[in-house]
């Protein structure tokens, strides 16, 4: 262990504090969804489609209801004939030509037609698990075939699958100056030309998605207990916009939720149908998804199809970046689905370099496939993939070392805030900075020492980099509402000191392994200089929290993380003026470190413990002030944080066999100011791991007629311990501009640089252009020449 | 059919359908609910416990399978005043995230020690094979467990 991750029993901002939620973890005393029972509770099996496409003519129950132990049995249909809305997708996104995205009609489980093989269409509850799965055997839909669409390359071509969506195209959306960009293109000195697919992913949190509604009827109380990554949100969707229950009737506790990576943040089906059937069953319903569930209805990830051209003037200087990308957005609108293609995509395209001139268009296709949805990284990791893997072939052409051409074209440090041709303003950065170090750190001098040994053991060795760039904290709310979104951007904290001097923090933010009760607990004992162990972190309750929008997009340090900081502002605002009257001096006198309000030129202190109990028994106390010592603040950022670093891996490729080995890799992030290094590597770690799975593993796949073919984990291969090295991981730091913390957020980093990294290692040991990802033994053995 | 088995030192008898999977009796029956699924294919590992002192996946073997075997899950090998070296060496070295593969990787992870001599981390990440981390991308992981055979 590096010295900096040594534990020092130091608890403030920096220190690398061992997690405190690990302890019940490593016991075996979490309490995650599938953990929790209720008496009289009634078990949930869905009956899903097992087509791609499908009229629902009709659905006998009898046989299902006539098992032993089932219930009843709740169809799609009923949920619409009880008014049940449509699960909605929270952005408005544009075509080019002003008009807005058209949404496929979207009711929670298929009433009349199902749209991709897994989708939910009825769900029978029983007395036990056993007989609620010999029920949904039992119930007989009537099926008619449709016509399916599932190439995503001729998907745009095919017969219309929804009424009124022509070329099945919910919008064509762009962003940049075509013009101008036409124009960079016809003086450019050399244009580098790629055509890219970004592979469809599935995102495999090791828990799957699970509930637990409960209804009271005689307080009309609904209860739902769910795997996700924003209760808030979940609240907010299901009484607003599905209205299942009236938001101050419905209390949403995501407990323990062992990982999300995006899949956790959507409004999903079988939650919604689930707290639906457990008012009209006025029983208590519990469903846990099979893994095999979670493949086909889980949303998936990336699945993108990209033309891309860089322009370049003699020097190498990038002049003009053209792309035209197809995304897959499946059968229907998720959450989030139509923002993750476009304003979480084109903006980025600018990557780390001054190229003046982009212009991006984006056409969002349905498919009779699962709905595609965020996915860690969520837009970046599709944008980085374009611009590292356009930029680097773009050196072998002109004969550059890849460094040295991204090098030249980096914004520099003192060019900042910098305004990017995609509509970002980059705070700040040193790009440099992480590229050197990363440099050093994977001795790139020595690389052709070590490729000539890997030669001498039959394999071919490559390095490939990835100097990514990426925006965390989606902000600020005025913008995102105007450009589409449905909700803010802002997150809510409040830290409450108790009149024992203990402290309750209630935040916005969820966390399903980031390790906020940590964290979060670290910022405010820095700032109150209140004992770390006398603070306790509550989330994931909206019984006892205020609303907020969880845990997305790196947001939670940034945003949920300064809400708490501008929360112990106010509470220091209020301590000031407590003990400047129990001081007899006026709170502008008062200054506030380390957990002591003093008066200056003075000996007289008081510790906010004092303090809280003098707002809590308020003898001696300021006429016009309120008892009681608690305060909450809702943070709005005024901007993205921009995390960016210099990714680079190093793979070894078996000739014989095709397979490749990824021998070692390097990240050098820049996350600005860090709160634990500890979990900040963690983070990195985990996330290259899923690009490491993204470049050389992973693949959703369904075949031409719409079944998929990685339905379980024995089909749908992700990385494990032998498939990866030890990881090198460091930072540089420029603190982020414009949060108080000068923070920017590491949860997805690992994952948007390391698919790019690696495929431009594969791609340089083989002397090849491309191949697509997956790299698969198969794949590579055949671009190398074996015989098919 | 009645099951009697002997779970973390404490013996049971019970009453459960013939094809009921140890994981259930488990997690269902004896309320012991750190042991976690993960899957349904024998893939993930995350059901991972002890039975006679080697690791097994409770989510593929009936709990009839079980009768007469002593079974120790994670509840079994330690609790927060009094951590199994394994258990403090996750935490130190920030072995886990989310925690759901965390009580198989442990039960996986002791089972390679006791039953291997001079692990390196190469032997270490084989012997992972059958336990799936989505979060950790192993590294932390794999320090965890050196840690606990470098003092052994
Ligand atoms: S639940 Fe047993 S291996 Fe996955
Ligand atoms: S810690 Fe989340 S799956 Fe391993």
């Amino acid at each position: 262990m590096s010295e900096a991750l040594e534990d020092t029993g130091e608890t403030g901002i920096g220190a690398p504090v061992r997690r405190r939620e690990d302890l019940r973890f490593i016991t075996g005393n979490g309490n995650y969804t599938d953990d929790l029972n209720q008496p009289g509770q009634l078990y949930a099996v869905f009956c899903r489609s097992p087509y791609p496409r499908a009229r629902i003519d009709g659905i006998d129950c009898d046989d299902a209801l006539a098992v032993p132990g089932v219930v009843a049995v709740y169809t799609g249909q009923q949920m619409v004939d009880d008014g049940i809305g449509d699960l909605p997708c929270g952005w408005m996104v544009k075509s080019k030509d002003g008009a807005d995205m058209l949404s496929s009609p979207h009711p929670p489980m298929a009433a009349t037609v199902a749209n991709y093989v897994g989708e939910p269409y009825a769900l029978v509850v029983a007395e036990s698990l056993q007989a609620a799965k010999q029920g949904a055997e039992s119930v007989y839909a009537d099926f008619t075939e449709l016509h399916v669409v599932v190439d995503l390359a001729t998907a745009t071509a095919s017969d219309e699958i929804y009424e009124g969506i022509p070329n099945n195209l919910a919008y064509t959306w762009a962003l940049g100056d075509e013009d101008a960009t036409r124009m960079a293109f016809a003086k450019a000195a050399h244009v580098t030309t790629m055509d890219l697919t970004n592979n469809r992913l599935i995102p495999n949190a090791i828990e799957p998605r699970a509930c637990l509604g409960m209804f009271e009827s005689a307080t009309g109380d609904y209860t739902l207990y769910t795997t996700s990554q924003n209760p808030g949100l979940e609240r907010l969707v299901l009484s607003a916009f599905v209205q299942v229950a009236p938001e101050h009737k419905l209390r949403i506790v995501a407990p323990d939720v062992g990982g999300g990576f995006g899949s956790k943040i959507f409004i999903y089906a079988e939650e919604t149908a689930v707290i639906w059937a457990a008012a009209k069953a006025n029983r208590p319903i519990k469903w846990v998804a099979e893994r095999s569930e979670s493949f086909l209805a889980d949303a998936h990830g990336r699945d993108h199809i990209t033309h891309a051209e860089l322009a370049m003037d003699e020097m190498g200087r990038f002049t003009g970046l053209k792309v035209q990308t197809t995304a897959n957005l499946g059968a229907y609108l998720s959450t989030f689905g139509s923002s993750v293609p476009t304003y979480l995509y084109g903006t980025l395209l600018a990557g780390q370099y001054k190229t003046p001139n982009i212009y991006v268009e984006v056409q969002g296709a349905y498919t009779n496939t699962a709905p595609v949805d965020a996915y860690r990284g969520a837009g970046r990791p599709e944008a980085t993939y374009v611009v590292e893997r356009i930029v680097e072939q773009a050196a072998r052409e002109l004969g550059k070392d890849p460094a040295d051409l991204r090098r030249m074209n980096m914004i520099q440090p003192e060019e900042f805030p910098y305004e990017t041709p995609v509509a970002l303003v980059y705070d700040t950065g040193n790009y440099e900075a992480s590229l050197d170090k990363a440099l050093d750190i994977i001795d790139y001098a020595g690389f052709e020492a070590r490729r000539a040994a890997a030669a001498e053991q039959g394999k071919r060795r490559g390095i490939g980099f990835a100097c990514y760039i990426e925006a965390c904290g989606l902000a600020p709310s005025k913008l995102a509402i105007e450009l589409g979104a449905g909700v803010g951007l802002y997150e809510s904290g409040e830290i409450r000191v108790n009149p024992t001097g203990s402290v309750s923090v209630f935040t916005g933010s969820h966390s399903h392994g980031q390790g906020h009760e940590t964290t979060f607990a670290q910022v405010v004992s820095d700032k109150l200089g209140i004992n770390y162990d006398d603070i306790d972190i509550i989330h994931g309750d909206t019984g006892r929290m205020d609303f907020g929008l969880g845990t997305y997009g790196s947001r939670s340090l940034a945003v949920g993380g300064s809400a708490l900081v501008a929360a112990a502002d106010k509470l220091i605002e209020k301590g000031k003026k407590i003990a400047a009257h129990m001081m007899q001096a006026t709170p502008e006198q008062v200054t506030f470190e380390d957990g002591q309000f003093t008066l200056q030129d003075s000996n007289q202190s008081m510790s906010i413990q004092e303090v809280a109990f003098a707002s809590y028994v308020p003898a001696d106390y300021p006429e016009d002030l309120e008892p009681g010592f608690a305060e909450k603040a809702f943070y709005d950022p005024n901007n993205f944080t921009y995390p960016a670093g210099t990714h680079i891996a190093e793979v070894e490729v078996d000739i014989e066999t095709g397979v490749v080995s990824l021998e070692d890799f390097v990240a050098v992030d820049d996350f600005g100011h860090i709160i634990n290094p500890l979990i900040v590597h963690g983070q990195v770690h985990g996330g290259v791991a899923q690009g490491a799975g993204q470049a050389i593993m992973e693949h959703g796949i369904y075949d031409e007629y719409g079944q998929l073919q990685t339905g379980s984990m024995m089909d749908y291969t992700m990385p494990r311990a032998d498939d990866l090295p030890d990881f090198k991981v460091d930072t540089t730091v420029t603190p982020c501009t414009h949060n108080p913390l000068g923070v920017k957020g590491c949860g997805e980093a690992g994952a948007i640089g390391s698919p790019a990294a690696i495929m431009n290692a594969i791609t340089h040991a083989l002397g090849i252009k491309d191949i697509s990802m997956p790299a698969t033994p198969e794949k590579v053995w055949r671009a190398i020449g074996g015989n098919s | 059919m009645k099951v009697t088995l002997t779970v973390n030192g404490t013996e049971h008898a019970v009453e459960v359908p013939a094809n009921t999977l140890l994981v259930d009796l488990i997690r269902v029956n004896l309320q012991l609910t750190g042991t976690h699924v993960g899957c349904d294919t024998t893939q993930c590992g995350a059901c991972t416990v002890h039975l006679d002192g080697r690791a097994v996946k409770a989510c593929s073997m009936l709990a009839a399978q079980a009768e007469g075997a002593h079974v120790t899950t994670i509840e079994g090998i330690g609790d927060p005043e009094n951590l199994h070296p394994m258990q403090a060496a996750f935490r130190e070295h920030h072995a886990l995230q989310c925690g759901f593969c965390t009580p198989g990787m442990i039960m996986q992870a002791i089972d390679l020690i006791d039953n291997n001599d001079g692990l390196d981390s190469q032997t270490i990440r084989e012997g992972l094979e059958g336990n799936i981390c989505r979060c950790t991308g192993y590294h932390n992981i794999v320090r965890a467990i050196e840690s606990v055979a470098n003092a052994s």
